[in-house]
């Protein structure tokens, strides 16, 4: 890569982050069991904690050693995290269970964020919807990516929220789906052919089309994102069933159809191996030149025959 | 335990990694084979098991342990198996007056719709204790297998609730391992077993799905197993997170192929 071009990506990998942030509202990230979506929801975090943003994280899926691993004391110093992993129905009775659930703490970050702009990630929003009722959770969602618009209540500016929510696919129907995307500002629906993963995003920008892009990424152990170009064409049509495919019968060396000339000539044709009452006939007559028969020898031009002895060659 | 498993999961008793969920899955083909795998595994590991099992007896098992090299029954006395036989214990749910509630009590109460009594008997049964004369190595919970529990009336976020506990207990707290077999539907449209299995997939490290071949039954090739870690992406290159394998079960061993390689093919 050549530094104009280590300068290009670089851009570009500040758009594909800046253009997920850029929004504020709620931003759906749709996973599957194959391309995990962790990952870039935790780039997506480091980028907020660098931005200098609080983080606010609503884990109920990792514990928080592990969702804080790979982060460097200054990032993880920003993130809060709000512990639903290890005891989100109070079966254990340890006390630590938080008081009004993973909803109570959603409502309780929203009161918490009149100092400046705020990141709230959920992971995940499928534990929080097989959990709870999709209509109560959608309200809450909506109250606490939209209270920027609103006006608080004493007066104070509050700052632009982001929700970033990590949602698996497979797990829920198109009805909670198309709720969640209704709410959503942006979707990113993750991906993949050939090993190398894809974002494709949905922005909804307020009056105007909606875009969609996809991005190719991989992202860095230190959650960094490092944008890719996409597999070349020919390894594409996995992708997209749309494609037409390349005809494998247009080189062929050999033919395979016939014409109906070529089938009655290979119709009318006798194998060697097909016995008929001819080749029978044939077979059993006796052929009148067998009994004179001859033999014709030519010397090899190059044999060293000597005349006189003849056995010369033998070495006795 | 099968030795050409170990290598092609990179892996033995001594050098287990901790802390992980396994996912087993098995689509149009019995996957049986890999829980006795892991049994055998884990108590050549000198783990700490509990093995809730709802499918077959304990002598079923045992006998298969045997041919494994492990014997689950001495295992049981000297304390390192914790066995809930499932057929068994079920009955005793209605017929036996029960002090403190039975694991399986859900079969009684169909309103608790929970498995906490389920979760709380692993959680004693591999509870760390400071005896330390046995000085088993790690606790390991393996069930067989968590679709039955759907067939018995729990909803599908209840079981995903109860691997939820023994994930956060177990794997997180105690630094051990948890292995479960779930059934793929395939075809049939069954949206409790398919939000079970997409929910675990979501949650394991590792993957193991046995599937019968799409050609049908075949004497020398009796199904393939797609191996998927799902470690984050930037660990290892996406291309080796995903192998798939043809096996053939022996009497005490099973052997992998590539895809299309079997000695009986070639």
């Amino acid at each position: 890569m050549t530094l104009s071009e280590g300068a290009r990506a670089g851009t570009r990998k500040l758009e594909m982050l800046d253009s997920l942030l850029a929004l504020g509202g709620l931003v759906l990230l749709r996973d599957s069991v194959e391309w995990e979506g962790r990952s870039l929801l935790k780039a997506l975090v480091k980028k907020s904690a660098l931005c200098g943003e609080q983080v606010h994280i609503l884990g109920c899926e990792v514990s928080e050693e592990e969702f804080r691993e790979g982060f460097d004391s200054d990032i993880n110093n920003r993130l809060v995290y709000h512990d639903f992993f290890r005891d989100p129905l109070n079966w254990s009775k340890t006390g630590e269970a938080l008081p009004g659930g993973p909803l109570g703490a959603l409502r309780a970050m929203c009161k918490r964020t009149d100092l400046g702009p705020v990141t709230i990630a959920l992971d995940s929003l499928s534990w929080l919807l097989l959990h709870l009722p999709c209509a109560t959770l959608c309200q809450t969602l909506h109250a606490v990516s939209y209270q920027d618009s609103c006006p608080p209540g004493d007066g104070s500016p509050v700052g632009k929220v982001h929700v970033l929510g990590l949602l698996h696919e497979e797990l829920h129907g198109p009805g909670p789906m198309g709720a969640l995307s209704s709410l959503a500002q942006t979707e990113v629906t993750l991906g993949g052919t050939m090993g190398q993963a894809s974002a494709r995003i949905l922005c909804r920008r307020p009056q105007q089309h909606p875009t969609d892009q996809t991005q190719w990424f991989s992202i860095l152990p230190d959650f960094s994102l490092h944008l890719q170009e996409g597999p070349s064409k020919e390894f594409q049509p996995q992708s997209d069933p749309h494609i037409p495919l390349v005809d494998p019968m247009a080189h062929l060396t050999f033919n395979l159809h016939l014409s109906k000339k070529e089938r009655e000539a290979r119709d009318s044709l006798t194998l060697p191996f097909q016995f008929s009452s001819e080749k029978q006939e044939a077979l059993l007559r006796p052929r009148p030149s067998q009994a004179t028969s001859h033999i014709f020898y030519e010397p090899d031009a190059y044999d060293d025959l000597d005349q006189e002895d003849p056995d010369d060659d033998l070495d006795i | 335990m099968f030795p050409e498993l170990n290598n092609l999961l990179n892996t033995t008793p001594d050098r287990a990694e901790q802390g992980k969920l396994t996912l087993l899955c098995d689509a149009k083909t019995d996957g049986s084979f890999l829980v006795h795998h892991f049994l055998s595994f884990y108590l050549k590991a000198n783990c700490k098991v509990c093995f809730v099992a709802l499918i077959q007896s304990f002598s079923h098992y045992n006998i298969v342990g045997q041919k494994l090299g492990v014997n689950l029954t001495m295992a049981r006395e000297r304390g390192q198996l914790v066995f809930l036989e499932g057929l068994k214990s079920a009955v005793d749910v209605f017929f036996q007056a029960q002090e403190k509630p039975h694991p399986l009590q859900f079969l009684r109460e169909a309103s608790a719709g929970n498995l906490k009594p389920l979760f709380e008997f692993v959680r004693v049964a591999l509870k760390p204790v400071d005896s330390g004369a046995a000085g088993w190595t790690y606790p390991v919970l393996l069930v067989d297998d968590l679709s039955v529990l759907l067939s018995l009336g729990l909803g599908a976020v209840a079981v995903l609730d109860f691997i939820h506990y023994c994930r956060a207990t177990l794997c997180w707290e105690l630094k051990g391992n948890v292995v479960v077999l779930v059934h793929d539907s395939g075809d049939v449209e069954d949206e409790e077993n398919d939000i079970l299995l997409n929910g675990l997939s979501h949650q394991s490290h590792l993957i193991l799905r046995a599937e019968g071949l799409a050609t049908g039954f075949c004497r020398d090739v009796h199904g393939q197993l797609r191996i998927l870690w799902r470690r984050p992406s930037q660990s290892t290159s996406q291309r080796d997170q995903s192998l798939t394998y043809q096996y053939k079960i022996q009497d005490r061993s099973v052997s992998f192929f590539a895809k299309g390689m079997s000695p009986a093919v070639l």
